[in-house]
């Protein structure tokens, strides 16, 4: 039996689990998927906003600022590349410059430092491929970026470096209370007990709290999509750029990534399906935003397109507390933006002030909060990258010619926790396949790796798990 | 830090009809840089027949065609390092290489491009839909069928008729598979002629042109595609939708020329071709640093690879041993029939009869190509049909050139 069972294998789930190993605790995560990180997680802006978007005295506020304080330093000692390249919401017209002063003024009662108004000039010289329309922006230094598939990933591998357990392809489908645990049964019969359950499903949190009776989570989809830039495109913008908010959102963004890519996105239409299909009218809507924010897009150097589907709560604010229906059960739930930068803060909220009231917590001693190795390899030194090849010359094979990434990176992501098990979850532990050629060079050799690595027949290899066959047999 | 004379990035076609060629013109110091396990590039994927009618008048298999060039390279002991990658070139001609023993750093005298081309993505056509398993490049079925032996799909829709794809409809159709439809979004095919007949029509399989996939579905696998009318402007029209059940997509829907490696060259580059600009030497902007194969253009056929690239090599034996390395420029202008011209400069300091490739924008009929400078023409040639998807070429006598001032200009004009 295990003390806490997390379920949802995201952002928020990861970095809860990893709290929690900190304690002397026996925990585990249970993701439905094949592999951790398969929901929003995967398919959002990446963005660390500074705080002056959410509404004064909420939780998305409070959070949003204690996580952007914490986000250096956990990126760094997890290894994952964060930048604080600071943000800019961009007044068109004079409306939205009026709007820009609510927002500054919003910003400072949330307690955002380093926040200011500035003109067109500076603004034009900051980022001078912005629209020739632009008229001001309120300039955020706090603001930042970071890869959030990186960040799930390093926080569930730490975890369970620190002891914590990982079940994948556990879809809970029903639970039981029995006195001091749950019984929580997954869709192909398995049982996992646990005492306390933290639900951060995201999507599927409504479902999943109804599965422990509780029905009080009422959760609302809306599918954002993307458009992903070559890294070519590298220094098009410094900043997130962002447009004046409206009553619908923050709308659409044009942000560089850590990894060098221009993220386009997303669009904010309403869907009650789990369906993450990008659509011509989506795609066309980003193109025509895009277009009047800044000016020479390079859209011909688009490499691919995606969509994710954000969790909102339908309190328009974070659910983070004990279920008052089901002792035990703690809902973290609508963690819609700026969820991704509020994940430390809410991670650490949720141990020291609910799980604490409900178990004893012991330090855990032997708890690293490093996740090893911590580097990239591409950015070393060519001594440092030497080193590492004279010890295994399998990071002196490139395998992803776009990105530069080594057959020894791809092993290393088979052989580290959360171990990737699929052609997708190497592109996301190491980024094989996510460049120019979208994996047409590389993903016969990755498959290959993947099946002697793991030892299975190439037939079997999967993209994402489940019926997701790359092959369907040898030939005649 | 290594040194040779003369450095060859790329050990396919091109990289080796350049070895072989600059060896035989006096370079014997020379390396080749191949990031593959084999030499050979993309010819050893192509295991279909067709290549080297040009060059050796005979049918060969891609395998066959490398084989002769790997052969000749290996008699004459040239070096090559395989399964290293070239991470990055300067303008000083210096490489940095990686591989299992490290990285290492080359200084060349000279440098040989041939680093070939990547398939355009479904990705950078933001072709809409879900993103499940089934979805390959051409090339890519095509490495998994015959160098690995595996089969992607058993019903198969193909965007794009560029000759990959057509070659894998009848390979996939020969092993057991259903090629269901293949669309194209322009009027006409983007492949050769002799492919289309041979792989699409001998087994009926149909052909849409002025299509595209307008919406891909399936969460795990590929569970159909539809295909829809585009317009002039090569948006979709609403309402056209076909929808064909499938489980596998191919996409084959151009080349793109890689040259990343060129970035920080500063080498002048072609936005038309995608390539470096040169002169008809095969060298760039950069003195000393040449560029051949389909890194340069898009070929049609590889013998046309070869000759190219034998040129590149004799030229950098050449700049090795001083030769025109003064440049006595003209320009090379073309007109709006054509989608580009190369080489893109003329050094009139170099002798010799000068070979204009060239491509078509569309399909034209009763053509007549000309090369004139200043309004007075100085070559014309007929041809009853040029198409987008067969390389083109006319080749210049070096006396109408050599006392050229002006820009010379090559057009195409069609009844």
């Amino acid at each position: 039996m295990f003390d806490i069972a997390v379920i949802g294998g995201g952002i928020i789930g990861g970095s809860i689990l990893r709290e929690l190993t900190k304690y002397s605790l026996s925990v585990c995560l249970l993701e439905k998927e094949n592999d951790v990180c398969m929901g929003q997680s995967k398919a959002n802006s990446g963005i660390v906003h500074a705080g002056f978007d959410a509404k004064p005295y909420t939780l998305k506020a409070k959070f949003n600022i204690l996580g952007n304080k914490m986000m250096k330093k956990y990126a760094r000692e997890l290894g994952v590349k964060y930048y604080n390249n600071g943000s800019l919401v961009v007044a068109y017209n004079e409306e939205e410059q009026l709007a820009l002063k609510d927002l500054y003024n919003r910003g400072i009662s949330n307690g955002v430092k380093k926040l200011k108004i500035i003109n067109e000039k500076k603004l034009k010289k900051l980022e001078p491929n912005i629209s020739d329309t632009a008229k001001s922006a309120l300039l955020a230094k706090t603001g930042g970026i970071i890869c959030p598939y990186e960040l799930t990933i390093a926080c569930i591998g730490n975890a369970m470096d620190n002891g914590a357990k990982l079940f994948t392809n556990f879809e809970v489908v029903s639970a039981k209370k029995n006195n001091d645990h749950f019984d929580i049964i997954s869709k192909d019969n398995q049982n996992v007990q646990a005492k306390i359950v933290i639900n951060a499903c995201g999507l599927g949190s409504e479902k999943v709290a109804n599965c422990f009776g509780d029905t009080s989570i009422e959760i609302g989809g809306r599918k954002g999509e993307y458009i992903l830039l070559d890294n070519k495109c590298n220094g098009y913008f410094k900043k997130t750029i962002f447009k004046t908010p409206t009553a619908k959102g923050k709308g659409i963004l044009i942000s560089p990534t850590v990894d060098n890519n221009i993220i386009l996105g997303p669009t904010a239409e309403e869907t009650d399906t789990d369906d993450t299909s990008t659509t011509i009218d989506g795609l066309n809507l980003i193109k025509l935003n895009v277009n009047m924010m800044a000016k020479n897009v390079p859209l011909n150097n688009c490499i691919t397109s995606f969509s994710g589907i954000r969790a909102y709560s339908k309190t328009h604010d974070f659910i983070i507390k004990e279920s008052e229906s089901v002792k035990g059960l703690i809902n973290v739930c609508g963690i819609e933006s700026p969820g991704l930068t509020s994940s430390p803060a809410i991670a650490k909220y949720v141990v020291s002030e609910i799980v604490s009231k409900l178990l004893v917590l012991e330090k855990n001693k032997s708890f690293n909060p490093k996740r090893k190795p911590d580097y990239f390899f591409k950015r070393l030194s060519i001594k440092q990258k030497n080193k590492i090849i004279k010890d295994n010359p399998s990071y002196g094979k490139i395998v992803c010619r776009c990105e530069q990434i080594t057959e020894g990176e791809i092993l290393r992501a088979l052989r580290e926790n959360p171990k990737a098990c699929d052609v997708d979850g190497i592109k996301r532990r190491t980024r094989a396949g996510m460049g120019r050629c979208q994996g047409g060079f590389c993903s016969p050799s990755v498959v290959d790796l993947i099946s002697k690595e793991l030892n299975i027949p190439l037939e079997e290899i999967t993209k994402k798990g489940k019926d997701s066959k790359i092959l369907i047999g040898k030939e005649k | 830090m290594i040194k040779y004379d003369l450095v060859i990035i790329g050990g396919g076609p091109a990289g080796l009809a350049s070895a072989i060629s600059a060896y035989d013109s006096g370079t014997k110091n020379i390396l080749i840089i191949e990031r593959e396990d084999k030499l050979g590039g993309i010819l050893k994927q192509c295991i279909h027949n067709g290549f080297g009618l040009t060059r050796f008048k005979e049918s060969l298999t891609g395998p066959e065609y490398a084989y002769r060039f790997i052969k000749e390279v290996e008699k004459r002991k040239i070096d090559y390092k395989l399964n290293t990658t070239v991470l990055s070139l300067t303008k000083s001609k210096t490489i940095t290489a990686i591989n299992g023993d490290g990285i290492v750093k080359i200084k060349a005298k000279a440098i040989i491009i041939s680093t070939g081309a990547r398939e355009r993505s479904r990705g950078a056509l933001n072709i809409a839909g879900s993103r499940p398993a089934g979805i390959f490049s051409a090339g890519t079925a095509q490495k998994f069928a015959n160098i690995k032996g595996y089969l992607v799909g058993k019903k198969v829709v193909i965007l794009g008729s560029g000759d990959i794809g057509l070659i894998m409809a009848r390979r996939l159709t020969l092993e057991g598979a259903s090629v269901l439809a293949v669309a194209e979004i322009m009027p006409y095919s983007s492949g050769l002629k002799r492919n289309i007949a041979q792989c699409l029509n001998d087994f009926n399989i149909p052909l849409y042109l002025n299509h595209t996939i307008s919406k891909i579905e399936g969460k795990d696998r590929v569970t159909a595609v539809e295909i829809s009318q585009v317009d002039s402007n090569k948006n979709v029209i609403k309402d056209t939708a076909i929808k064909i059940p499938c489980d596998t997509v191919l996409f084959s829907v151009g080349l793109i020329p890689e040259n990343e490696l060129l970035d920080k060259t500063g080498i002048e580059m072609s936005p038309k071709t995608k390539g470096a600009i040169v002169f008809q030497n095969r060298e760039t902007s950069v003195d000393g640093i040449f560029a051949c194969g389909n890194c340069l253009q898009i070929h049609d056929l590889v013998d046309f690879v070869s000759e190219e690239s034998e040129l590149a090599g004799i030229s950098a034996t050449d700049y090795i041993n001083n030769k025109h390395k003064e440049k006595d420029v003209i320009e090379v202008a073309q007109n709006e029939n054509l989608a580009y011209v190369l080489p893109q400069k003329i050094n009139k300091n170099i002798k010799g009869d000068i070979k204009f490739y060239f491509r078509v924008k569309n399909e034209f009929r009763n053509c007549l190509i000309e090369a004139s400078s200043n309004g007075v023409v100085y070559f014309s040639k007929k041809k009853p049909v040029c198409t987008p998807g067969e390389m083109e070429s006319i080749t210049l006598p070096f006396d109408k050139i050599a006392n050229l001032v002006d820009k010379i200009k090559i057009s195409l004009y069609a009844k």
